[in-house]
Order: structure tokens, then sequence, then C-alpha cells
């Protein structure tokens, strides 16, 4: 069956992939965003409770999505993954660090004689949720900004400074900085925004619901500013465009506005889940007692809608999905960083799985969601953080 | 010639051995003792006994503990392929890639999705859809050491694969061979075996503690029994497992057989050291002197030969001989390898420096050579061996190997016999009164983690310099970057995994004196 794609459907193909595992990160990011939130919205330890045990149980998918969201672009686009990651080394060394601290906390935290403390174990969840989402949210946006590297003859990467991935949020002499770090600082808030939603959606304890309502829409607030700076730089900006028969690389102005245009599905899925995410914050917030429990679905949707066209603006439409604002013709486009056709028609074949995997994941989900959380659970003798 | 930094290069492997020894402590125990508590939930759910879930609950709060830290360090191991090895990840990554993805897919999801029922979902899903989930656990959890084991095969072992010239990297060609590459399967079963051994360990091991203790006595009886079958049927596998791997490591890395059996001059009727003590160190980068022997040692007669090649007449060649060669025994010497593998670089360079220069005639007659299968087999396979100068520097570090590869065989048989004379105890329902063997099974616990790890040292350091087998060494594998981050990022693993360690031995150790009736669910 994918053996009678062409190279160039299948690295297509590939790219939504990844876009797609990168959208559903971006909204399972609200188990970071609640690690942020574990104590603005619990006041007593019970309440806590409820909230670390609610978001730990999704814990390891966020985990697990993220991982496979690596391998699945080491797969598919090995350039790429030995470019940024061996270039933006301390960026991915950080965020990696957040995540050790992360895994261990919520099994660790409330045993006895855990060496650190209920209160460590929760800090290194506060540290998770910050860095995560403020650093992988800046890390997706040099996919329209660019970062400093080359490539030699070899396809051998170097990166063309010292700072191994850090000056990209922190060298404010550059007005690109500043796009990358609102895209961060709107990931930030999205995933506190999104998990205020969850709380209200999964946890049965009134107290928590009123606070979750004001946290939403104080973190809905700053979310829509960083995001709408983003957005309106990014289509502003000159983006790198592919020369499809010379392959040059060359800067075109309003590349990314020219690509929503040519590209109307992804032009009509941005608007679409831009929508839905606002929609879900105003129903949540004024229709309190209807909606609350359906926002993170609404919003969700929304989340995945707008990442899942963001990455495809970013790469389709002959444009350079990891550009290099250093060396313009080192800059990666899903054809010249691709796996070969070979590598990506038996990857296809794998991919068929992926519907599967959803379907499980869906089942398990309402399974352990059957039921609200609530003190009593907390005190009875299930599995607890 | 490329210049290596020698001190990035060791810094890199450093961390990188690091962070796979510290996985390796946590990750054979959630193998095995996922399949541990899948046996006892069913027994609980076919018997309705309420003892077996309290069994199955126990092991399944010590598993939780275990299963977090073995997954946050796997998250480093699969991203530092891209921080730490960039240029390996580009050489290999049209394969290598391929496996990560999958486990990712196929194996992660299903570990991680179905652990939450496993956890959360006692009184929320049907007992039989709970005994499923459970299952789908252990299988999904073993899937992700088939993935990841298929791409370290293939690093032993490169199969299935043709070089571009072009994108200069390693292209699949045929992902049934990389997948049923004869090194995978065998490695891939030897370690999940193995990795129930140690779990049947772990399991007896605490056992035999509250016998001692003469506490929680249902329990431990319980455990141990079914622990004990489940370790005894895996210790033999693990032994028919290994025996293939010492024939394929033959064949595929005959310097790795003769460090793991210190053998300098290759002979027929190679006897086996079964205990040994080396005289001297000869290390990579030194020139191995004759008297590169033992001290001491107990050998068996041409079992070395018959291990590695089923004849007890056969050739078994030491390091002497593939260093400098064996023209009897058709044995090519590492200079010759090294001087294909600069003809073979040389073509590599002039084709891309004629396609730079549009010289389309070269480029057509050099690029032949890559669809030259006889050029191929003769000296492209040698490719790797052009980033060496000086054959001795092609030798793995042998006492390292050596005493690795005694300590895992010794420590494997140790617990065998612990698991038949406590088959033989609690046939005998004598377990109890017999101190000394549950003493013994708590010796045990440290040898099944010793050698867990020396296994995995045999195996990767055995097969230096080589990243991948003959094709690319570690030194060209590492990213551009500075040692000083290196050294940083090394210095934060230890300090995370230092402290990690403690917190999880005390909440371990905690929670077993807590015992079965007071734990934490």
């Amino acid at each position: 069956m994918f053996e009678s794609f062409d190279y160039s459907t299948l690295q297509h193909y590939w790219f939504a992939i990844d876009a797609l595992l990168a959208a559903f990160l971006v909204f399972l990011l609200f188990v970071q965003g609640g690690q942020m939130l574990i104590y603005k919205i619990g006041k007593t330890e019970m309440e806590q409770s409820m909230i670390v045990n609610t978001i730990g149980r999704k814990w390891e998918l966020t985990f697990t999505v993220l991982v496979t969201f690596g391998g699945a672009f080491f797969a598919s686009f090995p350039l790429f993954y030995s470019t940024s990651f061996g270039g933006a080394y301390w960026v991915w060394m950080i965020i990696l660090f957040s995540f050790i601290l992360q895994a261990v906390s919520y099994e660790f935290r409330s045993k006895p004689n855990n060496f650190l403390g209920k209160k460590t174990y929760d800090t290194f969840l506060f540290i998770n949720g910050l860095i995560a989402t403020l650093f992988l949210g800046t890390a997706v946006a040099t996919f329209f900004t660019g970062s400093p590297f080359h490539l030699n003859g070899m396809n051998h990467s170097f990166w063309d400074n010292s700072y191994r991935g850090l000056g990209l949020a922190l060298n404010f002499t550059r007005y690109d900085t500043y796009i990358n770090l609102s895209l961060g600082l709107a990931v930030f808030f999205l995933s506190r925004v999104l998990a205020n939603m969850y709380f209200l959606n999964s946890i049965d304890d009134n107290n928590i619901g009123k606070r979750a309502r004001i946290s939403m829409m104080k973190n809905a607030i700053p979310f829509v500013f960083f995001f709408l700076f983003f957005l309106i730089n990014v289509l502003l900006i000159k983006g790198y465009a592919l020369n499809p028969t010379t392959k040059v690389i060359s800067l075109e102005s309003f590349k990314y506005w020219h690509n929503l245009v040519d590209m109307p599905i992804v032009f009509i899925l941005l608007v679409l889940g831009v929508l839905m995410v606002l929609m879900s914050i105003a129903r949540v917030y004024f229709k309190f007692d209807k909606c609350k429990e359906r926002g993170i679905w609404l919003g969700g949707i929304g989340t995945i809608l707008v990442v899942f066209s963001l990455v495809l603006m970013a790469g389709f439409n002959d444009t350079a999905f990891y550009p290099s604002y250093t060396n313009l013709q080192s800059s990666l486009t899903i054809y010249n960083s691709s796996s070969s056709e070979y590598t990506l028609v038996a990857m296809s074949y794998v991919s068929i799985m992926i519907p599967f995997v959803l379907a499980y994941v869906w089942y398990v989900w309402k399974s352990i969601n059957n039921k609200k959380i609530d003190a009593d659970e907390m005190n009875g003798g299930t599995h607890a953080y | 010639m490329e210049h290596f930094d020698l001190s990035l290069i060791d810094w890199s492997r450093a961390q990188f051995a690091l962070t796979a020894l510290y996985h390796w402590l946590f990750v054979p125990l959630t193998l095995g003792i996922t399949f541990f508590l899948a046996i006892t939930e069913t027994i609980y759910v076919k018997t309705g006994k309420p003892e077996w879930k309290k069994i199955t609950k126990f092991w399944m709060t010590l598993f939780g503990i275990n299963f977090a830290i073995g997954v946050a360090t796997g998250i480093i191991l699969e991203f530092q392929f891209g921080t730490n090895w960039s240029n390996y990840s580009w050489f290999v990554g049209d394969i290598f890639g391929a496996p990560l993805a999958i486990e990712g897919i196929m194996a992660f999801f299903m570990e991680s999705v179905f652990i939450a029922i496993m956890f959360f979902g006692w009184d929320k899903v049907s007992k039989g859809f709970h005994l499923t989930a459970t299952w789908l656990t252990a299988i999904g959890s073993n899937l992700s050491a088939l993935w990841i084991l298929v791409a370290n095969g293939w690093m032993q072992n490169p199969v299935g694969m043709v070089f571009n010239p072009e994108k200069a990297r390693m292209e699949m060609h045929d992902f049934w061979a990389v997948l049923f590459n004869p090194n995978a399967i065998n490695k891939f079963l030897h370690v999940i075996y193995s990795s129930y051994i140690l779990a049947a360990i772990f399991v007896v091991g605490i056992s035999a503690w509250y016998l001692l203790r003469k506490r929680d006595i249902v329990v431990a009886k319980k455990s141990i029994l079914v622990a004990s079958i489940f370790g005894l049927i895996f210790s033999i596998l693990t032994i028919t497992t290994g025996d293939e791997s010492a024939r394929q490591v033959a064949k595929s890395q005959p310097m790795k057989l003769a460090a793991m059996e210190g053998l300098y001059y290759g002979s027929t009727h190679a006897p086996l050291v079964a205990i040994g003590v080396m005289n001297g160190k000869p290390t990579m980068g030194e020139k191995p002197s004759t008297d590169f022997n033992m001290n001491l040692k107990f050998e068996i007669p041409n079992l070395l030969s018959i291990l590695a090649f089923h004849q007890s007449d056969a050739f078994v060649p030491g390091v002497h001989d593939l260093v400098h060669g064996n023209k009897e025994q058709g044995i090519i010497s590492y200079q010759e390898k090294i001087d294909r593998g600069n003809i073979a670089r040389k073509v590599l360079v002039d084709y891309k420096a004629a396609k730079d220069i549009g010289d389309k005639e070269t480029t057509k007659a050099l690029l032949a050579k890559f669809n030259d299968k006889d050029w191929i087999a003769n000296y492209f396979r040698y490719f790797g061996y052009s980033y060496f100068k000086d054959p001795h520097d092609i030798i793995p570090d042998i006492s390292t190997t050596f005493y690795s590869f005694h300590l895992m065989v010794l420590a494997g048989g140790y617990i065998l016999l612990v698991f038949i004379i406590l088959l033989f105890l609690v046939y005998k329902n004598q377990l109890e009164n017999r101190k000394w063997i549950l003493w013994f099974t708590i010796l045990a616990m440290p040898l099944a983690y010793l050698a867990q790890e020396s296994g995995w040292i045999v195996a990767e350091m055995g097969r230096q310099p080589w990243v991948i087998q003959d094709l690319m060494p570690t030194m060209a594998a590492v990213s551009n970057i500075n040692t000083a981050s290196v050294q940083i990022t090394f210095g934060l693993f230890f300090i995370v995994f230092a402290a990690l360690l403690i917190a999880e031995i005390k909440i371990m150790i905690t929670q077993i004196k807590l015992g079965p009736n007071k734990g934490g669910n």
C-alpha cells in the first residue's frame, strides 16, 4: 500500500504524524500546568492530594507522548534529531532533567521515609511544570524563527554559538527572541488554563471548582495576549522558503501567511482551533454550571488543532521547518532531513497501529475517569500519590 | 583525517555509561515482576482467594516505586543519542530510529496506559479487565525491551542496510533482516530471561527475610513457591541463550570473545577459563605483551572451542591473531583492514569531490563501486577501520571485559543453585527451619543486580572501540560540543541519580518493613 506513495508524499505524511504528536503533547501539558497549581488551587492537604492524584493518573501519558515524539522524529527526520538535540544541548538537557524529577515525584511524594520530603517532590513537580511548558513552547517557535547552526558535507551539524540553544530565549538583542519567548509563555499559560479545566472535569469538590474557575480566567488573559503576539509576528516575518527546483533556501516576506493562503485546510483548522480554545474559556467562565466539565474537551481539541496546523504551516508548502539563520542553505526541510524512502514506507506500516493506540488510550481514559475523584476515594484503599 | 577531542569522547562515554547502568538497575525488575504479578493475579482471579490479591498488591507497590525511576532514566537514554551522539544519530538514524519509534508507538503506550488500570482500576473496572491490563502491562514493557534490543543488536552485528554515499549515511534495505537479526533476537531473549531471574530473586529474597523474621509467613511462602519455579525455568533458559550468545559473538565479534576469555594466542581445542586472575592489564591503546597471561587460572579443556563453534577442534582466535592476522586460519590483520578502510574512504572523498566540480564521468564510475557487492564485502565493510592509525587502538579493555564476564557467569551459577535448593526445601516443607538457605537467598539479591550490570559491561565494553561494529568507531559518533558541557551534565546526573537512589532504597526498605498488611497501596 505505502509502496505506491511517492517519496514526497511519505515525507509529508510523516511530518504530519510528528505534528500530530506535537499537538497531543501540548494538549497533555495540562499535567505540567496542574503541577504548578497544586498549592494555588489546593489549600488543604486533602485538596492538594486530590489535585495531585487527578493529574498523577495522566503524567505517564504525557511522558510517553514526549518519548514517542522524540522516537518518531528520530525515525522520520534523523537530521533534525541530530542537529537540534546535539546543537541546542542545554535546552534539551534542562527539559530532560525536569522530566526525570517529575517521573519520580508522584510515586515518592507521599511515601513514608522518602528522604527529600513531600515539599521537595512537589517543588520538583512545579519545576517540571515551569520548564517543560516554557522551554518546549520556546523551542517550537524556533521552527519559524530559526537557530544558529551549519552542516558540513557529511551532514554533521555544528552549532554556531556557545549558548547551546539558551541564546534563543535569552539573547534580547534579537527581535526573534521575543517571538520565541511569546510562544513559550503562551504554552505556559495555556497549560494552566487546560489544567484548571481538567480539575473542573475530574474533581468533585466545590472549593477546588471555585478556585479553578477564577484561576482559569487569570491565566487565559495572558495566554491570549502572548499567543496573539506570537501569531501576528509569525505571519508578518520573513520565512524560510525552499525553491523546489533549485533547492535553494531564501527569505520570503510573509512566507507563513502565504502558507496559510496556499493551504486553506490548514488555515481553517487553525482558525477553528483558536475559536474552540477561546470558546471553551468563555463557556467555562460564563456558563460555569452547565459547561465546567466539558471545557477540557473543547479546549483540548482546539489546542490540538492549533498546534497541528502551526507545525504544518512551518514545514509544508516548501518551507524549511528547522531553519538556520546563520547559514541559510543548511536549513532543514522535510526533503533534505528525512529518512530513506524504504524506512518511511516501513514506518508507515507501523503507523497503521496509531488509531488502535488512540482507541485504547481513549477507552482506558474513560474507565479511569468514569467517576470523579473525591475525598472518599483518597481515604479509601486505592493506590494514591 | 578528522580531529577527535579525546576528553570529549571519554566524558560522553562516561555519561552514557552512567545513565545506562543506572537505568538498568531498575529495568530488569520491571520486566520480570510484571509477569510475576500477572501470574499471581491470574491465580487470584481463578481461585478467588483474597490472599493472592494481597500478594499481588504488595509486590505491585514495590514495583511502582521501582517503575517510576526506570521510566525517568529511560527518557535520557533515548534523547542522549541526539544530544551527545548526534553524528551517530545521523549516520545510522535511518535504521536505528525506526525501532525506537516503533517502541514508542507499540510498547510504551501499552505499558503506560494499562499500568494506570493496574494501579487505580481495582474498584473501577471488572476483575477480568484488570487482569488483562496487568498482562498487557507486562507484555508492553517486554515489547519495549524487544525494540531497543533490536537497535542494540544491530550495532553489534549490522545487517540489512546499504550505504548511501550521497547522504553519507547507512540506510535500511531490509527491515526483516534488522528485526530478525540473530544477535538481536538472542540478545532480547537473554536479557528478558535474565531479568525474570532478577525479579524472582527480588521476590524470594524479600520473602526469605520475612521468614527469618517469622512474619507474613503465608505471603512469603506462596511468593517463594511461584517465584522459585519462575526463576528456575528462566535460569535454564538464560543459560541456553547465553550459550547461543557466545556462538554469535565468536562469529561477529571475535575480539570481544577473546577479551571475555582473556585469550591472547588463539588455538584449536581452546580451553575455557572458569576462574582466573589476570597478570598485567593490557588496555586499549597499550601494546599487549606476551606476559598477558593468567597468574591463576582454572581451565576446562576444549570447552571454549565447543562453546564458540560446537567443535572441540575448532580454532578460536585470540587477541594476537586478530590484531596481527593469521594466514593459516584466513584471518586478516587489523593493519590490512585499516588499509582497506582507507581505500574505501578515499573513494567516498573522491566521489564527493567529483560531484562538487560536476565531473559526471568520475562520479558515475565511483558511484558504481558502492553497488559492487565484492567491493563492499572486501573494502567498504572495513570503512570504520580508516579512523585508526595503530592496530593496537582497536582492542577493548580486556581485563574489564574478562572480569565482568566471569562475574556474571559465577553469579548466575550461584543463583541457579539457590532456586534448586529453595524448591527442594519447599517440596520437603522444610524451608522455614533452614536459616542458612534463607541467608544465601538474601545474598543472591545484590549478586543478581551485579550480574545484570556486568552483562551489559561485557556487551558494551567488549565491543569497543566500535559503536557500530567495524563501521563506526565510538570517537566518530559524538556530538560537536564542548567537553565542559558534558562534564557539567555528567555531574548533574550523578547528583540527581545519587539522591534518587537513596530515596528509592529508603522508600523500598520502609515498604518492605511495613509489609503486605500495613504497606501503602
